[in-house]
């Protein structure tokens, strides 16, 4: 019943209005925040890879081990790379105004960005990065065209190229465009790179939002009282209004 | 018990206030679902005031630390995310019942002869809730916040000569900036709330004074002497009103429609508790995704459209190219609706028994109204600007029209009681 | 009007139905608003249990280590401060330590785990000052040179922080959670699990 009433409120609201920049199709990242392993996985490809220029400044690691189910002693001594206590906040080793100015722009806080931008923009993105020497860092990406920074999982993916196939078209043989493919030089393997990119974002959606599984469940619960609550005051009302007419 | 309440009557009038005003209080028996707008927009009004307390007990109102700060209320503060998203939920819930609650006014007739205050007090309360929402949609200090009210001080840019001069004045600074900040939190936490309350006081005695209007829009306070006395209602006023008039087809306030808000109101806190739990943003609607990024005056996000509830006013902003034009003319929008208990110059309220022509272009106004609600955060571009346009110029057509048929409109009979 | 006669008692079990169900709710409404007073993510965190190193501390020294916000005094005591505590004994209000003023572990005459540490919050159980430490010269009684002297008020202490009997403060000074990692650490707010 309830999921019915959003799905109808999600139709008629175009909310596709707010999605920035890129307005091609985007992949649907299936993310489940009740996956720990999942999420667990992420935070690691984020403490180790993402956390080298951007910041998490406003979740403490403390927060994020309990919610993700990591012994906070086994968080610490393996996952968190920065401050002096696990309690404190997720700070990059770098100073990121400095690297404002070798990048050209600070590289952004991602406590909130699938906040802003989206989980399904997110895997996307994390999987539309390819060569170009034009760039200052040798790539750019499809969803967010000259992205300043260099693409720091080509270890894990491999170099990935925009690919060409030859292939019949009407009769003709033409070069076709058939999307970024990996020279297959990286530690995992294209389904293994996709699956990594959707724990990162499953880990980025947690984070934007660290409550939002305890929201939920709250949630049923207040509804639940209050659909009692109405039917009590429905039958109170009927009780009274008998005296009218 | 009996003793304290004679002590404190003695004093005070706590017993009578509560026989003119609540348990003797006569309203016409045929409240509809229209109706139950106002009564919800006061315990919206309740929950704002009580989770804005609550949220300014952690938040830090300068630019260096507000974003940090709500963030530390979504995280640190235990339910600190439930108080935050109360209140920004409350915020939209507010608008829905105020358009909701104006809207009915205008099907009714609500504004007619004798409720010309009443309506124009509504119409301060909706006025300052829009500049309480403005100054508050400013303090998480995100991109929207930011650029938002960016684009909307620079609205007062556009009058001539002092334009310049009073922007910087309002901002404080040459840009948006932490003495914006915090002279919009101390307005909005302290000072119009504290006008919005003594509006709503005002409006509320202005509609005990007259009494509410209804559906069928007769008037169910008669001339006494007039109504023999079996036809008059079988409950008991105070005998303020009984005194003056006959009173017909009426009952008492409390318990007949405090019973009915109830029901009312448990049905709006499930909507409201379902956006708060489940759709906290309402898919960029009520928190939009920009301004869960710091506010950067370096960098203006690719499109910028303010909340919902000031689209329909933006749209018309935008649908001329001329700046002092596109002024002039949202502030008309607003200025109209204050003045339509005189621009409707009909005799009879209520659209039931109103000429087709009057129920054709109250139903035109109101598409107009959310239409421009949605070209208002689509971008300024091609089609929409036309249509944006088109609608803007309808808008307007509603009150040139009404002005001019409303004199000798073509009414039906009104009934002589009340209808169901 | 209707002219059946109205039912008192089913309308009285709704109100009052309605009003039970209203009131639960307004108590779980309450509860956030309750619970948001309590110390945040952030006030937690800072008031995690402080590490304190010892090795370094004479006898007879007090170092000071921050915990909550409060000052912790941690005393290395001599053999005669020790001895002082039976002359006090019969001078102070609560020599057995009686009132809940520390964990179980520190319910005896010296008031620690380990008679040569004495390790309390540095407030004055009167008035919230802190009391200066007076290694010598706290002229008491005879034996007695050493103890804790309020200036606020005048309220003394004697060196495992037992109240003076005709002082204005009511009860001992209070003794926070601790345990001894090592020799060189003694963590404060926290009892190791042997408490």
């Amino acid at each position: 019943m309830m999921k019915r009433f959003l799905l109808a409120l999600a139709f008629i609201m175009p909310s596709a209005v707010f999605a920035a920049g890129y307005s091609g199709p985007l992949d649907k990242a299936e993310i489940d925040l009740t996956d720990n392993a999942s999420l667990q996985r992420g935070a690691q490809i984020f403490m180790n890879y993402c956390m080298g220029c951007h910041n998490a400044q406003y979740q403490r690691y403390q927060r994020t081990f309990n919610d993700i189910g990591i012994p906070l002693e086994l968080g610490e001594e393996y996952m968190q790379f920065t401050g002096e206590a696990v309690g404190d906040h997720m700070y990059s080793a770098i100073d990121t105004e400095a690297a404002g100015e070798w990048f050209g722009i600070a590289p952004p806080d991602l406590t909130m960005v699938a906040r802003v931008r989206g989980a399904d923009w997110l895997y996307t993105f994390f999987r539309s990065f390819y060569v170009d020497q034009a760039r200052p860092f040798g790539v750019n990406n499809e969803v967010f065209s000259n992205v300043g920074m260099p693409w720091v999982l080509e270890e894990l993916q491999g170099t990935p190229r925009k690919t060409w196939e030859r292939r019949m078209v009407d009769g003709e043989m033409k070069d076709v465009y058939v999307g970024i493919r990996s020279d297959g030089n990286g530690r995992l393997s294209s389904e293994e790179f996709d699956q990594a990119m959707l724990d990162l974002t499953n880990f980025l959606v947690y984070m934007g939002e660290p409550m939002q599984l305890e929201r939920k469940r709250l949630g049923y619960f207040v509804i639940g009282f209050l659909i009692v609550l109405l039917l009590w005051t429905i039958f109170l009302k009927k009780e009274y209004w008998r005296d009218i007419k | 018990m009996k003793a304290l309440i004679e002590w404190i009557d003695k004093r005070i009038p706590m017993t009578n206030t509560m026989r003119l005003h609540v348990t003797q209080y006569p309203a016409p028996k045929n409240f509809n679902f229209w109706y139950l707008m106002g009564s919800l927009a006061l315990v919206v009004l309740v929950n704002q005031i009580v989770t804005g307390i609550w949220l300014t007990m952690n938040y830090t109102p300068s630019a260096e630390d507000a974003f940090r700060s709500v963030e530390y209320i979504m995280r640190d503060v235990e339910y600190g995310w439930l108080l935050r998203y109360m209140h920004s939920t409350g915020a939209s819930a507010f608008f829905v019942v105020v358009y909701l609650h104006m809207m009915r006014g205008l099907m009714y007739g609500s504004y007619q002869k004798p409720r010309e205050l009443l309506w124009v007090f509504g119409m301060l309360i909706f006025l300052v809730l829009m500049a309480e929402a403005f100054m508050g949609y400013i303090l998480p200090w995100g991109q929207m916040s930011y650029w938002g009210a960016q684009v909307i001080i620079s609205l007062f840019g556009a009058i001539p000569y002092v334009g310049d001069a009073l922007t910087t004045w309002i901002r404080g600074d040459y840009v948006i900036s932490g003495a914006t900040l915090n002279r919009f939190f101390a307005l909005h936490v302290i000072a119009l709330p504290l006008v919005l309350v003594i509006l709503v006081f005002l409006h509320l005695i202005a509609l005990h004074e007259v009494g509410s209007n209804n559906p069928d829009g007769v008037e169910v306070k008669r001339k006494k002497g007039s109504i023999p006395k079996e036809e008059q209602s079988k409950f008991e006023f105070h005998e303020r009103y009984t005194s003056k008039y006959d009173i017909v087809d009426s009952i008492p306030f409390h318990p007949y429609y405090t019973v009915k808000d109830l029901v009312g109101l448990a049905g709006f806190l499930i909507l409201f508790a379902a956006v708060i739990f489940f759709a906290p943003t309402m898919g960029g609607y009520f928190l939009e995704p920009p301004n869960f990024e710091i506010a950067n005056p370096m960098k203006t996000p690719e499109h910028i459209a303010p909340v919902w509830y000031f689209t329909p006013f933006y749209a018309i902003l935008r649908a001329v190219p001329i700046k002092l034009l596109g002024v002039i003319l949202m502030f008309a929008s607003i200025v109209f609706l204050f003045l339509i208990p005189w621009i409707d110059r009909a005799k009879v309220r209520s659209t039931r028994y109103r000429s087709g022509f009057h129920k054709a272009n109250l139903t035109q106004f109101v598409i107009s109204f959310i239409v421009l609600g949605y070209l208002g955060v689509q971008p300024a571009e091609g089609i929409y600007v036309l249509l944006a346009q088109i609608f803007t110029f309808l808008y307007f057509a509603f009150f040139v029209f009404l002005w001019f048929y409303s004199k000798n409109e073509k009414t039906k009979p009104l009934p002589e009681r009340l209808t169901k | 009007m209707s002219n059946a006669p109205v039912d008192k008692g089913r309308r009285r079990f709704l109100t009052v139905g309605t009003s039970v169900v209203g009131a639960i709710g307004a108590v779980g409404a309450a509860v956030p608003f309750i619970a948001s007073w309590n110390p945040s993510a952030k006030a937690r965190i800072a008031g995690a249990p402080v590490e304190v190193k010892i090795d370094k501390v004479e006898p007879g020294q007090l170092v000071r280590a921050e915990w909550r916000g409060s000052p912790v005094w941690v005393v290395r005591r001599t053999p005669e401060m020790l001895a002082s505590l039976d002359t006090t004994n019969d001078q102070v209000r609560d020599p057995q330590s009686e009132k809940p003023q520390q964990p179980e572990y520190a319910q005896n005459q010296h008031r620690s785990r380990n008679p040569e540490w004495f390790i309390a919050v540095g407030i004055c159980t009167h008035l919230g000052c802190s009391p200066t430490f007076m290694p010598e010269n706290f002229a008491t009684a005879d034996g007695v040179e050493s103890g804790f002297f309020c200036p606020c008020h005048g309220s003394r202490f004697d060196i495992a922080g037992r109240v003076f009997k005709s002082v204005p403060a009511p009860s001992n000074l209070v003794i926070p959670p601790h345990y001894f990692i090592d020799d060189a650490t003694v963590l404060i707010g926290e009892d190791g699990g042997n408490a």
